[in-house]
């Protein structure tokens, strides 16, 4: 059991700075897909990432289903994102937002991709690494000038993911105090 | 300002508006629903704009405001003390120095960079809307790519006209999959649209947020024998002299007289400042 303290704590110390901050940070990678940046201000227990606590606290509240996958759904996370955002806790076909590994967020094709008129009616994923590299894949599209490179935990079926587009995941991947994205309508090849 | 939540929306609104952004960056040109809020001016004030900006901004941004190129008009003046008020940020009229820019209407003529934004205040998010009144239909030909009526409106523009008639609004195909409504911008300006900064739509009444990435392909529809053109009035400006600025037109009297200035004022006022003089401009007038 964790303490009180533990679940109170680390939340936002002055949520509209930190959240524009964060917010600022969450677009300009989705926006440039392979660029990373710092994510910071908001501390869950374990074992999410300041990155990934952050982001929750930007974009989660009680309008938001978020799905904890594997390791990431402790009691402590529990109590402690429902205190914070007010988020109830659903299963991955209900999730707007769905954060762990990239093994435990498995099987892919469990989220919502959105529909044909509300393609934007579908999950994000925010995929704990162990670390951000601006190597391996090499991505195209909307953001990115000719070209950029970044470390993807599973390139098929990301790759599988964009060719959904309009429909599709969107993915923020985190490490650290670090962020990174990826939408649906970039290009993956390999590196 | 203590007596307001930094940038004066609440912070639920705000992340509601921020995950239609985010949603609107990874579907460029899909317009994403959004439940726009009660701002304290009217609709058709750039109540949307004015929403995504509040959103957007953080308390280090530098914001610029313009109304068809103008920082000086009505609208822009006040949209600019609504932030200053509110959020407390650092405003400028200068483009180079913003680092978010609201406009109603046009796009600054100084090329923008990537740690700039760009917030377009939209009328009529549906470029179909005029062709097709209804919303279940006009999401349905989006979600189809039936995009054929646009098309048949543009050449009713040539059969009619002799040309593609339509010089505002021009309708744009972004990433090769969604026909878009660059809001009421001239024609002139949508080459610009394939720019280095994020661009964010925002229309409050109709309540839908949509964006176009940096670096994003954006088309404007055409015909191969009438190819699309970005068209101006074929002069100089009269107080810069410069030749490839948009223009706006200024009747000076009833005999007839009247001169052409850039709309963009930022642009103008610089190229003065630099030096530059135009027909009916001064030395001493920057």
């Amino acid at each position: 059991m964790q303490t009180q303290a533990t679940q109170f704590a680390g939340g936002f110390s002055d949520a509209p700075i930190n959240a524009a901050h964060a917010f600022r940070a969450a677009m300009t990678v989705m926006a440039c897909p392979g660029k990373i940046r710092t994510l910071t201000g908001a501390q869950a227990p374990k074992p999410l990432s300041e990155a990934a606590a952050t982001l929750l606290l930007t974009l989660c509240d009680p309008e938001t289903g978020v799905y904890l996958a594997g390791e990431a759904d402790t009691d402590d996370v529990r109590q402690w994102l429902t205190f914070h955002t007010g988020a109830p806790l659903v299963g991955a076909a209900q999730a707007d937002f769905a954060v762990g590994t990239w093994t435990d967020l498995q099987p892919i094709n469990a989220y919502r991709i959105g529909t044909s008129e509300y393609p934007d009616r579908s999950a994000t994923l925010i995929v704990e690494c162990a670390e951000l590299l601006q190597s391996g894949a090499v991505l195209s599209g909307p953001g990115i000038k000719d070209t950029a490179q970044l470390k993807l935990p599973d390139m098929q079926a990301l790759q599988a993911n964009s060719t959904l587009y309009p429909l599709g995941l969107d993915f923020f991947f985190t490490s650290g105090t670090q962020v990174a994205a990826l939408p649906r309508s970039t290009q993956i090849a390999e590196g | 300002m203590s007596e307001y939540n930094f940038a004066y929306l609440d912070e639920q609104t705000k992340r509601m508006i921020r995950r239609a952004i985010l949603k609107g960056l990874a579907v460029p040109g899909y317009q994403v629903p959004f439940a726009s809020r009660e701002m304290p001016m009217p609709y058709g004030w750039g109540t949307g704009g004015v929403q995504v900006s509040a959103a957007t901004l953080t308390p280090e941004d530098t914001f610029k405001v313009i109304d068809q190129g103008a920082d000086d008009t009505t609208n822009a003046v006040s949209i600019r003390k609504f932030f200053e008020n509110t959020a407390g940020v650092a405003v400028t009229e200068e483009t180079e120095k913003a680092t978010v820019i609201q406009t109603r209407h046009r796009i600054p003529e100084a090329e923008l960079t990537e740690d700039q934004i760009l917030v377009y205040q939209v009328p009529i998010p549906e470029p179909l809307r005029f062709l097709e009144p209804r919303e279940t239909e006009t999401r349905k030909m989006h979600s189809l790519e039936e995009y054929g009526l646009m098309h048949v409106k543009l050449y009713e523009d040539i059969s009619q006209h002799g040309d593609i008639a339509t010089s505002y609004a021009y309708p744009v195909m972004v990433q090769d999959r969604y026909v878009m409504d660059p809001s009421p911008i001239p024609k002139f300006d949508n080459p610009k649209l394939e720019m280095s900064a994020i661009q964010l739509f925002g229309a409050g009444r109709e309540q839908r947020i949509y964006a176009v990435p940096p670096h994003t392909k954006v088309v404007s529809l055409d015909f191969e024998d009438y190819p699309f053109e970005a068209t101006k009035a074929d002069h100089a400006c009269d107080l810069c002299g410069a030749e490839n600025s948009y223009l706006d037109e200024v009747i000076l009297d009833d005999a007839g007289n009247r001169m052409f200035v850039c709309s963009d004022t930022d642009y103008c006022r610089s190229r003065r400042a630099a030096g530059h003089v135009g027909r009916l401009g001064t030395e001493d007038a920057a």
